[in-house]
């Protein structure tokens, strides 16, 4: 009876009876308001692709752009072997794949800042008709979710430096992966509406 | 434990509202005070615009003026007032109505206050840059052109989404894993159902209007073309996004609402509420189906036209699980034995004006009717009723009935009476005849109008000085009976729900024992041994 009790408090203080994590449903909520966002976003993009077709599309490199998509592709696999490093205890591997995350992610931000830079030298710009408009602000606001990944997996990995994870308190590193895995499908969604298509 | 053990933290420890804090009690009561000061705003903002609109002609505020506090008005009821004061309930109220000791995320409950109330200084501060005038909906491309007002107008939206969003997450999470022992979803208090309901909303469809003020805001400080018509915008396009949030928002507003409506009538007819399960997948279904129906607000927008019928259709079927509400609510009074407390008499006024707000609703869905009054005070009537005869009053029965929980103390029910009164006679002479007004053409939004709607005008302006009157005795009712009313019990109504079986205010972790729930939340009045219980074994043992 006494250990019944114990329980029972246990489960008020931790609210578990679900056995739903409530951080990783927070996360999934939180995943479902910003596809929601990007939603917003690509209905403006393909009102413009299908409303008013632009030449300009033609300036886009598809080759180009599909390394980075590559390289972005990649670090969700890293992020992957991250979490099943550091689930089987091994801190070397949780750091060297949030490091080698970290510099995919760079690389990706790396390879978009000089594909805008060779769009706007070609009078591609924000401000230049619809297309650049929504072409910018959709690419913008994914490259700006890459950049927030990567800074939270720069702070992942300073407290994977300082021992901050273990096998059994490793849900910081799952919702980083979740989100970083949202933005990589969002990459997908955009490569495919934007680039190839 | 005694109350008075707690009146004495309760007294002592008010700073704490004043200061960053994780409690769910706290920020409720953080809530609610920022947004009845907010509404107190939009109020003396509308007060201006039926001063102005008592007689035909320009006499107290001119064109822009006028259209700046008519935007204002609406953009504080909506955002700042009704959207966030039902979320100041939910957080006093929904822990303890799980039997949960506080929300899923206390941190980010406390940073959505805080966001909400930057939102709300950033969009008053926006009066005195020259503040927002294109009407609450930001049409483009007007809301590109207008002065600089708009843009801060724009960003306090976008931050008070934000917070609306932080609290939506944390609703669903809150209920879907702090639930106590044995409160299943079929054992939830309708209020709790209805704020799912919403929050799934608030999550789903907030941040698409976050896009498009994005995309406005881009347009007015980078000279992007999204709205620009002469280099190939889409105006339509706005419309679309804004609408795909903007109309989902009614049921954000008016759900939680119908939650209240739904605790009040069975503790005052002292009967289980009828088709307890048929009311919570109602507001369900009125959150999905909601998200179908935002065309029928572009009916006169030059959309596809064969886009119409189904807007129509969608909108017209979200009467069914509406209906279902109100014939469930008047099935619940039906023969019971009834209090007329304040709170029940709003309830009882929520189900008269709503109705009345809801059924212009059908007509307005109607396509050829709606292109009759499109943009006339029809318009203006129906959303009154909807959401200050439905909303409002639902937020007022929500104080009368749960003002002994959070403060201790008790409302004087006599004052709180001559306030309904007010309110109700106010309210229904104030949107009345603006019926009329609008079937016979009067355009809504122009501070001038024609002299032959002058006597419907001074009819509405007359309710508005009583609306006005109205909020005296709230006012001193509240500030005098939190200071010094009848210190509250832990039950006063005889309620069975969790939240009454705890010490009025709730003690720090909200129970003394976490609860395990045995019983259904409404068995008022039935025969046997559930007669009367509450909701949880361990709290009736107390």
């Amino acid at each position: 009876m006494e250990h019944a009790m114990a329980t029972h408090e246990d489960h008020f203080r931790a609210g578990k009876l679900l056995g739903l994590d409530h951080r990783k449903l927070g996360m999934w909520l939180f995943i479902a308001s910003e596809v929601m966002f990007f939603g917003g976003l690509i209905a403006a993009f393909l009102t413009f692709k299908l409303g008013t077709p632009s030449t300009d599309s033609a300036l886009l490199n598809v080759a180009q752009v599909g390394v980075n998509t590559f390289v972005l592709l990649t670090s969700s696999f890293t992020v992957v072997l991250a979490l099943s490093a550091i689930r089987a205890g091994d801190q070397r591997g949780l750091r060297a794949f949030l490091g080698l995350t970290i510099l995919l992610g760079a690389a990706f931000l790396s390879g978009q800042a000089f594909e805008f830079a060779s769009l706007y030298r070609e009078g591609l710009t924000l401000t230049s008709g619809v297309f650049g408009s929504s072409f910018f602000t959709l690419t913008g606001f994914h490259g700006l979710h890459v950049f927030i990944g990567v800074v939270w997996a720069l702070r992942n990995l300073i407290k994977a430096m300082r021992g901050g994870y273990r096998a059994e308190t490793s849900i910081g590193i799952e919702l980083f992966g979740l989100y970083w895995h949202f933005v990589d499908i969002v990459w997908i969604v955009l490569f495919t509406i934007i680039y190839l298509i | 434990m005694s109350a008075d053990a707690y009146a004495v933290k309760a007294t002592a420890g008010w700073r704490r509202y004043l200061r960053w804090n994780t409690d769910h009690k706290v920020i409720g009561v953080q809530y609610l005070v920022t947004t009845f000061v907010f509404f107190f705003i939009g109020g003396l903002l509308a007060m201006l615009v039926r001063s102005e609109l008592a007689r035909p002609g320009t006499d107290i505020l001119a064109g822009q003026q006028f259209n700046r506090v008519v935007t204002n008005h609406g953009s504080l009821m909506i955002f700042l007032w009704i959207i966030p004061v039902f979320a100041g309930f939910a957080n006093f109220m929904l822990p303890l109505m799980i039997g949960a000791r506080d929300m899923a995320f206390p941190r980010l409950n406390a940073a959505s206050y805080w966001t909400f109330l930057a939102g709300g200084v950033v969009m008053v501060a926006s009066f005195f840059v020259g503040a927002a005038e294109t009407g609450w909906t930001a049409y483009v491309p007007l809301s590109i052109r207008a002065p600089d007002g708009q843009t801060v107008w724009a960003v306090s939206v976008i931050i008070i989404g934000a917070s609306s969003t932080m609290g939506g997450i944390n609703f669903i999470t809150t209920t879907l894993t702090m639930r106590a022992e044995g409160m299943s979803f079929w054992r939830l208090p309708l209020f709790v159902w209805s704020m799912l309901a919403t929050s799934l909303l608030v999550v789903i469809a907030t941040p698409v209007l976050t896009a498009s003020l994005i995309l406005v805001a881009l347009d007015r400080l980078v000279g992007t073309a999204f709205f620009d018509v002469a280099a190939g915008g889409s105006p339509i396009l706005f419309q679309n996004l804004f609408w795909f949030y903007s109309h989902p928002a009614v049921y954000i507003m008016i759900l939680p609402g119908m939650g209240i409506i739904s605790e009040i009538f069975p503790v005052f007819s002292r009967k289980p509420i009828f088709g307890y399960k048929m009311i919570a997948l109602s507001s369900m279904a009125i959150a999905v189906l909601g998200m179908t129906v935002w065309g029928h607000h572009m009916f006169s927008s030059g959309m596809d036209p064969r886009y119409r019928v189904p807007y129509m259709v969608t909108s017209m079927i979200i009467a069914v699980p509406t209906g279902v509400k109100i014939f469930s609510w008047l099935a619940t009074i039906w023969d019971g034995k009834l209090r007329f407390t304040t709170a029940m008499l709003f309830a009882l006024g929520f189900i008269s004006m709503f109705l009345i707000g809801g059924i212009t609703g059908i007509f307005l869905a109607s396509i050829p009717f709606d292109i009759h009054v499109h943009d006339t005070y029809f318009v203006v009537a129906h959303l009154h009723f909807v959401l200050f005869g439905g909303s409002v009053s639902a937020a007022y029965a929500g104080l009368y009935y749960w003002f002994p929980k959070i403060t201790g103390r008790m409302l004087d029910e006599n004052f709180g009476k001559g306030h309904f009164i007010l309110n109700f006679i106010g309210a229904n002479l104030t949107y009345l005849p603006m019926f009329l007004a609008g079937a016979l053409g009067m355009p809504r939004r122009v501070a001038d109008y024609a002299p032959e709607f002058a006597r419907l005008n001074q009819l509405a302006t007359l309710g508005a000085a009583i609306l006005g009157v109205s909020s005296v005795p709230m006012l001193y009712n509240i500030v005098v009976s939190w200071v010094k009313g009848p210190v509250a019990e832990a039950n006063p109504w005889q309620a069975r729900t969790l939240e009454w079986q705890t010490s009025s205010p709730p003690q720090d972790q909200n129970f003394d024992v976490p609860p395990v729930i045995t019983h259904d939340p409404y068995d008022y009045g039935v025969a046997g041994p559930a007669a009367d219980r509450p909701q949880s074994a361990s709290a009736a043992a107390d």
